[in-house]
């Protein structure tokens, strides 16, 4: 118990001193926590499943506290760390982590194939136009994000995004604009969602170059 | 009963010594799956198919220089081209030479890809033995595999849509638009990008299709939306707020019509003279095509 304590408090500070070297604006004081698993710099922690969200936008962080603490986003543990929160509070963790850069890192080469990456980039539509759209047609490229509104994949932990998916078909998780992901998660099968959570987890969360579009192995 | 089964005697006699055509194309759409995309073959012609693919699916980089907007020919034909209902290519393959009333001619299959590339693609257009067009028909022909000719393909094009209940509204269009198409595409219609990739396309302003594009017609617009959109949430929007929402991306402005004659009037009557176009229509104060 003491001992995780001073590990908190630890990781707490480190990611304080980080956000200081780095010239970002003051730490909000929820940062200790939340670093406690989603680390010091924000990148997550892969074998634990927790997600990344330096980088992550503002606004998506900002409405996932709001949906943890109303329930539309049920998690226990993150309901628990939200629950007290305001909208200034929220806003104030999201720019936090918006603002913590991803290192940048090659994409893996061979670049993963087979089941994953043809949902991910082709989808599974079956000749109907009420098929699955490829996961990259919202995401982006490689799942590296898109706007406010659709977060990165890249990168993220394959028992995390495995997790979102089967949240998103049970209906433990149903927030989210216009409820496209409860729609599309319906969509997919088990062996689909674990390939393309396998698919994503190892792309780079921030690639220095994309592959050009098309080339052999590259993105359709 | 007897009597049909004689007349289906007789027409089995008949198809039988008829070779080559059948006397009539069926009424019936023909079902039709393409090959997938993993039965590209090996060699020059799979990968003229391929490039033919790239070309269709990241336009934007493959046709950069040619065209003169930021479309993918897939934001318009869905799964690269290949999906039913979503003017797939391997239905449009098989209709050509056909005549077209847009141009008053016979088109060949590379011709009708001309037109895309000079409307929808607001580019250049590239000759018809151009690598560009070669390769797009390879492609095509590649996801019409087995495709018959002169019979109507199940599929083709964007379904049918019944006449909204009210007339089509831009007031209410605008309210479905800024509650269902906006997350994706902005409120200014600019699309989204990432990593200088188009992921949602414009669908009005500089980046999006010209006003001589079929998209720009309410109906056509209204029919793609209603069978496609929003991606993944298909079937979620009404009859009457797929014709709304058309309305009201249609009667946004866009780059002028290359075909245009001198005057915002004259180009009107000469190819926008239906109800379906906003071209020359006066929206919130301003005529519609009269930008530059």
């Amino acid at each position: 118990m003491s001992r995780s304590l001073v590990t908190y408090v630890a990781v707490g500070a480190a990611a304080w001193i980080a956000a200081i070297s780095a010239g970002s604006a003051a730490v909000p004081p929820q940062i200790a926590s939340c670093a406690s698993c989603h680390g010091a710099a924000g990148l997550g922690n892969a074998a634990a499943g927790f997600p990344a969200l330096a980088g992550m936008s503002s606004t998506y962080i900002e409405h996932q506290l709001y949906d943890f603490k109303h329930g539309t986003r049920d998690n226990e543990i993150m309901k628990n760390m939200a629950i007290g929160l305001n909208g200034a509070q929220r806003k104030a963790i999201g720019d936090y982590y918006a603002a913590l850069k991803v290192p940048a890192a090659k994409e893996p080469d061979p670049l993963p194939n087979g089941l994953g990456a043809e949902i991910a980039m082709n989808g599974d539509w079956g000749n109907k136009t009420t098929g699955l759209p490829s996961c990259d047609s919202c995401h982006g490229p490689y799942g590296v994000g898109v706007g406010d509104e659709f977060p990165r994949l890249a990168g993220q932990p394959k028992a995390y995004l495995a997790a979102q998916l089967n949240d998103w078909r049970s209906g433990s998780r149903k927030n989210g604009p216009l409820h496209l992901m409860s729609y599309v998660a319906s969509k997919l099968t088990p062996a689909q969602i674990e390939a393309v959570a396998g698919y994503y987890s190892k792309l780079s969360a921030n690639p220095n170059h994309l592959p050009k579009p098309g080339d052999a192995g590259g993105a359709k | 009963m007897r009597g049909s089964m004689m007349v289906a005697a007789t027409l089995l006699v008949a198809g039988a010594s008829v070779t080559g055509f059948a006397a009539a194309p069926p009424d019936k759409p023909i079902a039709f799956n393409p090959p997938p995309f993993s039965a590209i073959p090996k060699g020059k012609f799979g990968d003229e198919v391929k490039l033919g693919e790239n070309i269709f699916r990241h336009t934007t980089v493959y046709a950069h220089g040619i065209i003169g907007d930021r479309l993918n020919c897939s934001n318009c034909h869905l799964n690269g081209g290949a999906l039913a209902d979503s003017a797939p290519m391997w239905a449009a393959y098989p209709a050509y030479p056909a005549y077209r009333a847009k141009n008053k001619k016979v088109n060949n299959f590379g011709m009708r890809l001309q037109g895309c590339f000079r409307f929808s693609e607001n580019g250049k257009v590239p000759k018809l033995d151009s690598p560009t067009i070669v390769a797009l028909e390879a492609y095509s022909y590649f996801l019409a595999t087995g495709a018959p000719t002169g019979g109507k393909l199940a599929g083709r094009g964007y379904p049918k849509l019944a006449m909204p209940p009210k007339p089509a509204n831009y007031a209410a269009g605008e309210v479905v638009y800024k509650a269902d198409c906006s997350l994706c595409h902005k409120a200014d219609g600019s699309g989204q990008y990432a990593r200088g990739q188009t992921v949602f396309p414009a669908l009005w302003g500089n980046d999006s299709f010209n006003w001589g594009a079929g998209m720009g017609s309410i109906k056509n617009a209204a029919e793609f939306i209603h069978a496609n959109m929003p991606y993944g949430a298909v079937g979620t929007l009404s009859v009457q707020q797929a014709w709304d929402v058309a309305t009201y991306i249609d009667s946004q402005e866009r780059p002028q019509d290359p075909r245009f004659v001198g005057s915002v009037a004259e180009t009107r009557t000469k190819f926008h003279d239906n109800k379906f176009s906003m071209y020359g229509k006066t929206v919130n104060g301003k005529v519609l095509g009269a930008q530059k």
